[in-house]
């Protein structure tokens, strides 16, 4: 046992700061900090910069343009980027779509795909929720028929992240109606250009209008735009699966949350002293502390053993379950720090606009709408019951 | 005991929630905010007709209740709805404004024709009640106001503004404040508005060298603490029951979807761990529920037990509603995270009453503080 970071995973750190001080733009750091909502162009930007070091693609082998981290790198990485308030990489090419193409996907697939998402050409999104179809996924009624070379497409997605942004759509659809739920499934890529495809978007809780409904009106798909084999595609989907949800734990956002909620309250002043030295308000901080530095360790335990070659199975459900909560805790912290300055609906401020003054301190206009986005850590990639249903089945075998 | 309602108090109930099922919906609400109203003109009329004004003040300053179950009767209902009309402001700024004998104005508001709010929050200030830094300034027998007030409820409606300012003391004091009738138009005031995360309508009124008779003052010079404590009980026991209200339509939303919602073939209701969870999510509203009675029932008495209540049903409300907006999102899934879904307004107000007037911290400290004096 040695809780210590090697020399090289330190030395790899360093560099990721260093890289980070040089490169990350303060207009975007200050977005992040200030929890403003990023444009495509922000995204772009960032992939962008990403890219040209080789960062992009975190776990793809280096012959298809990826750095090739093992998984300690990455959560080296996460955490570095999130305290120097780095923008998330937008996951659906190189964290979802990219390993499914790489361990599935033919050699024409990999060459063409692969480097379009590298260099900002193509913007993917994730369609794989539908109305009927949630934790059911497999209950999904999108149908892919066959016509010739081609599959004719109708039905609906839901929940699209970033949808609007997007040129391709991952999607599973069902090729066989005939068959058993989890078998006549497969797994397309969509161009959203495409006639026949509408996308509506859907305004969220907290004012955003982050994700979408797809909908598909005889959209006609070359099958060469088929993941591996017709009818198989739920194997192709469950593996992307677990790679959402390690994801969704966020160890180097909590990380950065709980700096930047110490701040806050060190400067919010409640009852004639520092909100910080509030025993009640400091009791709370401390215990989600003590929380994430023992997530911290069993993140990196599940980590290290998959950077060993073991992929992470059910204990990704366990990190999901257990870093969303963290995460959770945190955003609803920032919101009761700010007290009534966290009331204020600040649209149009969190939209971006430089030339806009907050309305009370200048980070307390993202809080309660963070705290009500945040909500769906525990809803989405799996939610939070149906992780505990596969840590039933598979680590306590009820 | 008897935890029965009156009978006036029953007709009340069941006429505002005929009403309110009748003219309110989420539908009204999103139209309102789209159109950049704050609230509903019509719906406020025909709630004034109804005697949800004139149910906040006692006989004595021309109302028909005025006690912690009359509150309790009209609030629930309001909360149930998740109105957005100005009823709460005149909870907060009624009584202070009959206080200072102005029955004329009293009977305003309970017709509905005069909007009336406190303005007493300020930045820096939080929930420390007693944190004033507006100054009021006696000159002959004029009175000279001047500070800026934050998060003024519906303060750009409102026709008057009961307005806390120091006339001596230092900031934290709770000596040395007092209170003022200032008529909204009155010259040097500016007030700017804006629109909260729950679609409440807010304020914030700058008060630049506001010159008044000084007869505005309610109560004695720089003893304004004391009726403004006592306004912020009757404040508080409305947005508690409000928040029960809320919480009830939570609930009812989240067991409609329940027995509604099917995934793997079945009412996802079947599922024993979310039945569990609603399970206690009945048991803790009523555990706020008996908070709240509690709180109206002891709101006429002394100040230490009315404020212990206070802050027992405050704390209390405020970690049930955490538990029942965070629960019923949850069993919801997706669609509750939508703001076209009904739950997401009340989620909303839930978590922002807590924002209001203490939060469950605020008032767990105070609750110790009070029980150990
Ligand atoms: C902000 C956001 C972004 C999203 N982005 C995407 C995206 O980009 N692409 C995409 O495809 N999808 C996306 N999703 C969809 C997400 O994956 C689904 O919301 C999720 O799978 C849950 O499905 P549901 O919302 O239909 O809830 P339901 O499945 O209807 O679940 C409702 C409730 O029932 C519970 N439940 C269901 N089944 C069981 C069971 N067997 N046992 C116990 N409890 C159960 C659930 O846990 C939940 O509490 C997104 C969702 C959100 C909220």
């Amino acid at each position: 046992m040695d809780l210590h970071y090697t020399e090289e995973e330190q030395a790899f750190r360093t560099k990721v700061r260093e890289w980070l001080a040089e490169n990350l733009p303060h207009a975007l750091s200050e977005k992040i900090r200030l929890g403003k909502r990023l444009t495509k162009a922000d995204y772009e930007l960032w992939h962008r910069l990403l890219n040209e070091r080789g960062w992009l693609a975190q776990n793809w082998p280096r012959e298809y343009g990826g750095a090739e981290w093992n998984a300690v790198q990455r959560q080296i990485f996460e955490e570095e980027s999130c305290l120097a308030n780095a923008p998330h990489i937008v996951p659906f090419g190189p964290t979802m779509l990219g390993p499914v193409l790489l361990a599935f996907g033919s050699e024409e697939q990999k060459r063409h795909y692969l480097p379009r998402i590298l260099n900002g050409e193509d913007w993917w999104c994730q369609g794989y929720s539908e109305p009927g179809a949630g934790s059911d996924l497999a209950a999904i009624k999108t149908t892919a028929m066959r016509d010739g070379d081609h599959y004719v497409v109708n039905g609906q997605k839901t929940w699209t992240t970033l949808g609007q942004h997007a040129d391709w759509i991952f999607c599973l659809v069902r090729t066989d109606p005939g068959a058993k739920k989890q078998e006549g499934i497969s797994f397309l890529l969509i161009d959203m250009k495409t006639p026949g495809i509408t996308v509506r978007p859907i305004t969220l809780i907290d004012g955003d209008a982050e994700v979408n409904e797809v909908f598909f009106d005889d959209v006609r798909v070359p099958v060469a735009n088929r993941v591996g084999e017709e009818n198989k595609g739920w194997t192709y989907a469950k593996y992307l699966l677990t790679h959402e949800r390690t994801n969704i734990t966020g160890v180097g956002f909590s990380t950065a949350t709980l700096k930047a909620l110490k701040s806050t309250a060190a400067q919010v002043q409640s009852g004639g002293r520092p909100l910080s030295q509030n025993p009640l308000f400091a009791a709370r901080m401390a215990q989600v502390e003590i929380d994430l530095m023992a997530m911290t360790t069993t993140n990196l335990r599940v980590v290290s053993a998959a950077s060993k070659g073991r992929a992470p199975g059910a204990e990704s459900s366990m990190l999901k379950v257990k870093g969303s909560r963290i995460r959770q805790e945190l955003t609803s912290l920032m919101r009761r720090a700010f007290g009534p300055d966290a009331m204020p609906f600040q649209n149009d401020y969190l939209e971006g606009g430089d030339n806009l003054d907050a309305l009370g301190p200048e980070n307390a206009a993202s809080a309660a709408p963070t705290y009500f986005n945040m909500r769906k850590l525990s809803i989405f990639g799996g939610t939070n019951e149906v992780q505990r249903t596969i840590i039933t089945k598979t680590m306590l075998g009820l | 005991m008897d935890f029965n309602l009156t009978e006036e108090r029953g007709m009340l109930r069941d006429t505002l929630g005929r009403f309110l099922r009748d003219k309110y919906d989420h539908g009204l609400r999103r139209r309102l905010e789209a159109s950049g109203q704050a609230y509903c003109p019509d719906v406020f009329e025909g709630l004034a007709e109804l005697g949800v004004l004139g149910a906040l003040f006692s006989e004595e300053h021309g109302g028909f209740g005025g006690s912690g179950f009359d509150l309790a009767v009209v609030f629930e209902e309001l909360g149930r709805a998740g109105t957005l009309e100005p009823i709460l402001p005149a909870v907060l700024a009624g009584g202070l404004i009959a206080e200072a004998g102005r029955t004329d104005l009293v009977e305003e508001i309970i017709a509905g024709t005069t909007v009336a709010t406190l303005a007493h929050g300020e930045a820096g200030a939080r929930y420390d009640q007693s944190h004033v830094t507006t100054s009021a300034k006696v000159d002959g027998d004029q009175i000279v106001l001047s500070g800026t007030k934050s998060h003024v409820l519906n303060g750009a409606q409102a026709r008057l503004l009961v307005v806390s300012a120091r006339e001596s003391g230092a900031v934290m004091d709770e000596a040395g404040i007092s209170l003022f009738l200032v008529p909204s138009d009155a010259i040097g005031v500016t007030i700017t508005d804006h629109v909260n995360l729950d679609s409440t309508s807010a304020a914030t009124v700058v008060l630049d060298s506001v010159r008044l008779d000084a007869s505005v003052r309610i109560g004695s010079a720089g003893e304004g603490f004391e009726l403004l404590e006592a306004s912020i009980a009757r404040g508080v026991t409305a947005l508690c029951v409000e928040a029960l209200g809320a919480m009830e339509a939570a609930k009812t939303l989240t067991l409609e979807y329940l027995k509604e919602r099917r995934q793997f073939g079945v009412p996802i209701g079947s599922f024993q761990a979310l039945q569990h969870r609603m399970a206690d999510v009945l048991i803790e509203i009523e555990q706020a529920r008996s908070a709240v009675i509690n709180l109206a029932g002891n709101l006429h008495r002394p100040r230490l037990e009315r404020e212990r209540h206070v802050s027992a049903a405050k704390n209390m409300i405020g970690r049930v509603a955490t538990l029942v907006v965070e629960e019923c999102i949850q069993l919801h899934g997706g669609i509750a995270m939508t703001e076209e879904y009904a739950l997401s307004h009340f989620a909303r107000r839930l978590t922002m009453i807590d924002h209001l007037y203490g939060d469950v911290d605020h008032h767990l400290e105070r609750f110790i503080t009070l029980s150990a004096a």
